[in-house]
């Protein structure tokens, strides 16, 4: 009875059908408008998170259910209610919580954030239609991620490995390569041999970072491998809450029943928190910290543990959550509670980017919870956990060294502690810094720490075994 | 409960999230369950005013309209317990997840009667006879086959008199009759409400140790059975690793592992993992001996503050059949936000960060139900359990940890600090606590181990040492600080990494032996006095300090995980060394 002894049965998701047509009545009975919040009145049969829209001046805006209570029903309007009159609203159910039709209609596509073409094409459309909110995946059925996805960038390859299946964000602070960084990675990841696709859902983005996005995604995008959802910095802030349950209902989809691998990278989510809590604060709910809604961890987890692997299934949905961490702090709710959600985190540092090293990953305070399942033998390469755990120590030991410097000279240091400087040179322009554009194969990278590891008396090589060291360590350090 | 007849029935009248307001349910009670709409969505009732019910609901309420019909089941939130509970997956309602579909859609219905449990074939071997006196807590028979520990099929309480039917069949079901006293039936399986305590005699008093096999835990805050321990850390100091790691050597006979509102990934990996490992004791998995209470933290929020009291309830079940249970309850800080969240939709006056004025009694009310007793059948059983807390931001001094520092035995803080040097696991020497040391101390001394006691006050006060001269150091520098002093240092750095580190990962290091743990103390102990006679003989502090402590560091990882034999024959050698070095 431990496990399931059959595998789930078929691809179908439960109440899959043929989207019914927009509900023909409308009502008018507006009561109240306040922030992103519409409250009408006299509406019967109406029921919780039920979609609607909202007919304005002649155009469509869109609204969630928030709350029914007799014949009061509280909307929250995703485009936001400006400029809207309490005369001239009229509203239209939909029956039933938000749906998009799923498929691979949406691989190579631009969209809107809540899934309305850019790209000049015609709307997407499929033959299924899914909840955009999902469901719980049974944990039962859920296999252990173990396999590596490969982005080609040396620091989080070696260090930080990212698995099939898991959840790992970037936490940053405003002003960092963040955006460069997830978008090479959305460019450049792959999963050994199996089908990737990369869904990207872009939420408070400026003009100039989306048309930077737009740009590097372009070969990716062409290639029918790609689906980009962008929110931009002026588009409605309510429809951020959107974005990312769309990306991840399109995901889910390519995942489990076209069997792809399929990578979820969605920046920033700072911005996406910040929407929740605009409508928290709109209905008057109490808040936990700072402002923010004591269910954001809920909110938050009903969209980073849509990742996964399934029991006997194809394919896998990894995410990768980008957020900007305000003031640097790593204690505000929005990167703790993601810390809290994910299965590790990479954190980008001010410190590390003033040493020019791209991408500034601060590789002590990062971690991959589940890279010791995802990498080394028979996953990538036997040495791989060793060798990564012992660039680590041997970094934390050359940050003391270094510091060390500063107290008392160089001039004064033991030998062994000036070896570790050097180490921590190398490392840095050997292993950590790379180019934008730059993707470089697991071995690569793996020989690269290896040559930065040369510099160090074999002697304080103390983590990895002796037939790892005559195996892999070279003779002479390696310039660079 | 209320008389079968005419369902009584009420309509919703608002819906917000998980709350629900239902008007005209008549005699309905507190806590009691109602099926909503027609998907049926389970909901329990919360709060009563005038023929008005606030009802918090166990689904996504997603598509409940008002005026949707309410049906009252006459019955509190039950689990359905009996064999078959061992190497199984339930819900926070205690459905059994394994033979529910992939997706958790809304339509799972309010039962527990899952076809599976109900249709499954048990055998009972009755160890009465008919005509025998009974009461509760007798044992009527047993069930071969339903785990790693003997099944025994009890007189439920308050069920007493003369046994006057037993069953004749071979093969039962879980709700078939088993014996009959008096007039009345004793089924196989038994429900029972899951917030309701079960009864039992007494709280014994007498301390017994619950042996961890982390290292760090046994030697500096050992657990009792029976008591209640928390783990509080921020987000990565090692909360799930010290907790599953529990799951599997702790010398419990039945382990309840509640994953409240956190990882699905984690869920697969401990059912993975823990149907993988071989239970040296029985010769069968360690899946066997362990129910798993699955409540991720994107299933139904509401669920998941139930999911606790489930785990509770099971874990007294096996408590009152004669084991020793430990629950680990991974986190009690979601529950305690579902607890929020509810309170705030409801309109509660919140007290700290939105929590409401009653968190503290709820927490202690959860950790009270710990406890070593007699059971009904005379019996020494117990409840251990044991929580982690998530403190936001990792502040300390938030509402959920400091009230649950308050109700607990034991207190395991993981240092942020500690974690970040990968000093696992991470649990502070100054922010934990034992309250039951002297106690322990005791037992260890009538159980053949007199040493236990002075052996961790030495310990402890080479850490409270050697973290005052490493302040004092770092101002100052290592170097100017006398010889006698240096050693301390030294001796610090051998004790944490040598002994307190204990690598989950590894063969070796994963679990400890209460015997290796002592030899591998008492081996550094036994070098530190060895270093403090050489600077006194003279020997330079650095020619100390710089000489091979690779044997003692490694001891813990190249030796077996019981093997304090191997341990202890490092000591001579390593002295021999050191002597050597005069
Ligand atoms: N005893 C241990 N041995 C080895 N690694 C550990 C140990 N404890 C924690 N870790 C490491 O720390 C990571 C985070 O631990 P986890 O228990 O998931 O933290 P938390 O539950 O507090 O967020 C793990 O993935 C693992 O890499
Ligand atoms: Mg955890």
């Amino acid at each position: 009875m431990t496990d399931p002894t059959t595998a789930p049965s078929g691809t179908e998701r439960p109440d899959e059908g043929p989207n019914p047509g927009v509900a023909q009545i409308s009502h008018g009975d507006v009561r109240e408008l306040r922030g992103p919040l519409l409250v009408m009145g006299d509406v019967d049969d109406v029921g919780w998170d039920e979609f609607a829209t909202v007919d304005f001046a002649g155009r469509e805006r869109h609204g969630l259910v928030l709350e029914v209570d007799h014949d009061l029903v509280t909307l929250q309007v995703l485009e936001g209610t400006d400029a809207m009159a309490p005369g001239g609203v009229r509203v239209r159910f939909a029956g039933r919580p938000l749906r998009i039709p799923v498929g691979s209609g949406w691989l190579g596509r631009v969209c809107n954030g809540r899934g309305e073409p850019l790209d000049g094409g015609p709307p997407v459309t499929g033959d299924t239609t899914l909840p955009v909110s999902g469901w719980p995946l049974n944990p039962v059925y859920r296999e252990p991620p173990q396999e590596p996805v490969l982005t080609g960038i040396s620091v989080i390859d070696a260090l930080t490995t990212l698995v099939r299946g898991q959840k790992l964000p970037i936490f940053s602070v405003p002003g960092l390569p963040h955006l460069t960084l997830a978008t090479q990675i959305a460019a450049q990841a792959t999963s050994g041999g199996t089908t990737f696709r990369v869904v990207f859902a872009a939420m408070g983005l400026t003009h100039a970072d989306i048309a930077f996005v737009r740009d590097r995604l372009e070969e990716r995008s062409a290639a029918g491998e790609l689906v980009l959802l962008i929110n931009a910095a002026d588009d409605p802030v309510i429809e951020r809450i959107l974005t990312p349950r769309i990306a991840l209902t399109i995901a889910e989809n390519l995942a489990y029943t076209e069997g792809h691998d399929v990578l979820v990278i969605m920046s920033d989510m700072t911005s996406y928190a910040e929407a929740v809590r605009e409508v928290s604060a709109a209905r008057r709910e109490i808040p936990a910290r700072r402002g923010y809604p004591g269910y954001l961890y809920s909110d938050l987890a009903s969209l980073y543990e849509r990742c996964g692997r399934v029991r006997g299934q194809q394919g896998s949905v990894t995410i990768v959550p980008v957020l900007t961490m305000p003031a640097g702090d790593i204690t505000h709710p929005v990167p703790d509670l993601t810390g809290y959600i994910t299965e590790g985190q990479i954190v980008l540092s001010p410190e590390v980017a003033a040493r020019g090293i791209y991408p500034p990953v601060d590789a002590l305070s990062s971690l991959s919870r589940l890279m010791r399942s995802g990498a080394g033998a028979g996953r990538t390469r036997e040495d791989h956990l060793d060798v990564a755990a012992q660039v680590l120590a041997a970094l934390a030991h050359a940050r003391q060294s270094a510091e060390l410097a500063e107290l008392v000279g160089a001039a004064a240091l033991s030998e062994t502690d000036r070896s570790y400087i050097a180490y921590r040179g190398l490392l840095e322009q050997g292993l950590l810094n790379q180019g934008h554009d730059d993707r470089r194969s697991l071995e690569d990278t793996l020989d690269r720490a290896w040559s930065a590891l040369a510099a160090l008396p074999r002697r304080e090589l103390t983590m990895l075994s002796t037939e790892f060291l005559d195996r892999y360590l070279p003779s002479e350090p390696e310039a660079t | 409960m209320v008389a079968v007849g005419k369902p009584r029935t009420g309509a919703i009248v608002r819906v917000s999230g998980p709350l629900m307001e239902v008007d005209g349910v008549p005699d309905v009670s507190m806590l009691e369950v109602l099926a909503v709409g027609p998907q049926r969505i389970s909901a329990e009732t919360v709060a009563i005013a005038g023929n008005r019910a606030t009802l918090q609901a166990y689904e996504y309420t997603g598509g409940v309209k008002v005026g949707d019909t309410v049906e009252a089941t006459g019955s509190q939130l039950t689990g359905l317990l009996g064999p078959g509970l061992l190497g199984a997956v339930f819900d926070g309602l205690m459905r059994p997840l394994s033979s529910a579909p992939l997706w958790l859609t809304q339509d799972r219905t309010t039962s527990t009667d899952d076809p599976a449990t109900m249709e499954r074939i048990w055998t009972f071997v009755p160890s009465v006879a008919v005509g025998d006196q009974v009461s509760p807590g007798d044992v009527l028979g047993t069930v071969p086959g339903a785990g790693s520990v003997e099944h025994r099929a009890l007189v439920p309480p308050g069920i007493f008199g003369t046994l006057t039917w037993l069953t004749s069949e071979m093969e039962v079901h879980a709700l078939d009759p088993i014996a009959r006293v008096g007039t009345q039936e004793v089924l196989l399986s038994e429900r029972w409400p899951v917030r309701a305590a079960r009864p039992f005699r007494d709280r014994t008093a007498g301390v017994v140790p619950l042996h961890t096999g982390q290292r760090v835990l046994d030697l500096m805050y050992p657990l009792a059975r029976g008591a209640a321990a928390a783990v509080p850390g921020g987000f990565g100091t090692g909360k799930t690793m010290m907790l599953q790691q529990i799951a599997k050597w702790s010398d419990a006979d039945v382990i309840v592992y509640v994953g409240c509102g956190e990882r699905g990934n984690e869920m697969a990996d401990v059912l993975d993992g823990l149907s993988q490992l071989v239970d040296e004791r029985t010769g069968g998995k360690l899946i066997d001996r362990t129910v798993i209470i699955a409540n991720t933290s994107n299933m139904p929020m509401m669920a998941r503050e139930a999911s606790i009291y489930t785990g509770i309830c099971v874990a007294e079940y096996y408590r009152d059949m004669g084991y020793d249970v430990v629950v680990i309850a991974d986190s009690t800080s979601r529950w305690a936000e579902a607890l929020r969240e509810f309170a705030n939709r409801n309109g509660d006056l919140p007290a700290e960060e939105g929590y409401p004025a009653n968190l503290a009694s709820e927490l202690a009310a959860f950790y009270e139900r710990a406890g070593r007793v007699t059971t009904l059948g005379g019996q020494t059983a117990s409840v251990t359990v044991i929580g982690a807390v998530s403190p936001p931001g990792g502040d300390m001094t938030e509402p959920v940890t400091t009230d649950t520092q308050r109700f607990v035995r034991c207190l395991w803080l993981l240092d942020r600090d500690l974690a970040y040097s990968r000093h696992y696991p991470a649990v502070s020497w100054t922010g934990s606590f034992t309250r039951d040391e002297e106690a322990l101390g005791r037992w260890h001394t009538a159980n053949g181990d007199p040493g236990w006691a002075p052996r961790r006050a030495r310990a402890a006060a080479l850490l409270a040492e050697a973290d005052r001269l490493g302040d004092l150091a770092e101002i100052i520098g290592a170097n100017s600080l006398p010889g006698h002093e240096r050693m301390v240092l030294l001796g610090g750095r051998l004790l944490r990494d040598g002994v307190l580190m204990q690598n989950a990962l590894s063969p070796n290091d994963g679990f400890c032996s209460a015997e290796k743990g002592a030899a591998l103390l008492d081996l550094v102990l036994d070098v530190v006095d060895t270093c403090q006679q050489l600077v006194e003989r003279g020997v330079s502090a650095t020619t100390i300090e710089q000489a091979d402590h690779g044997p003692v560091l490694r001891a813990r990882e190249e030796t077996g995980p019981a093997d304090a034999a191997g341990v202890a024959s490092r000591r001579a050698d390593v002295v021999r060394k050191l002597e050597e070095l005069s």
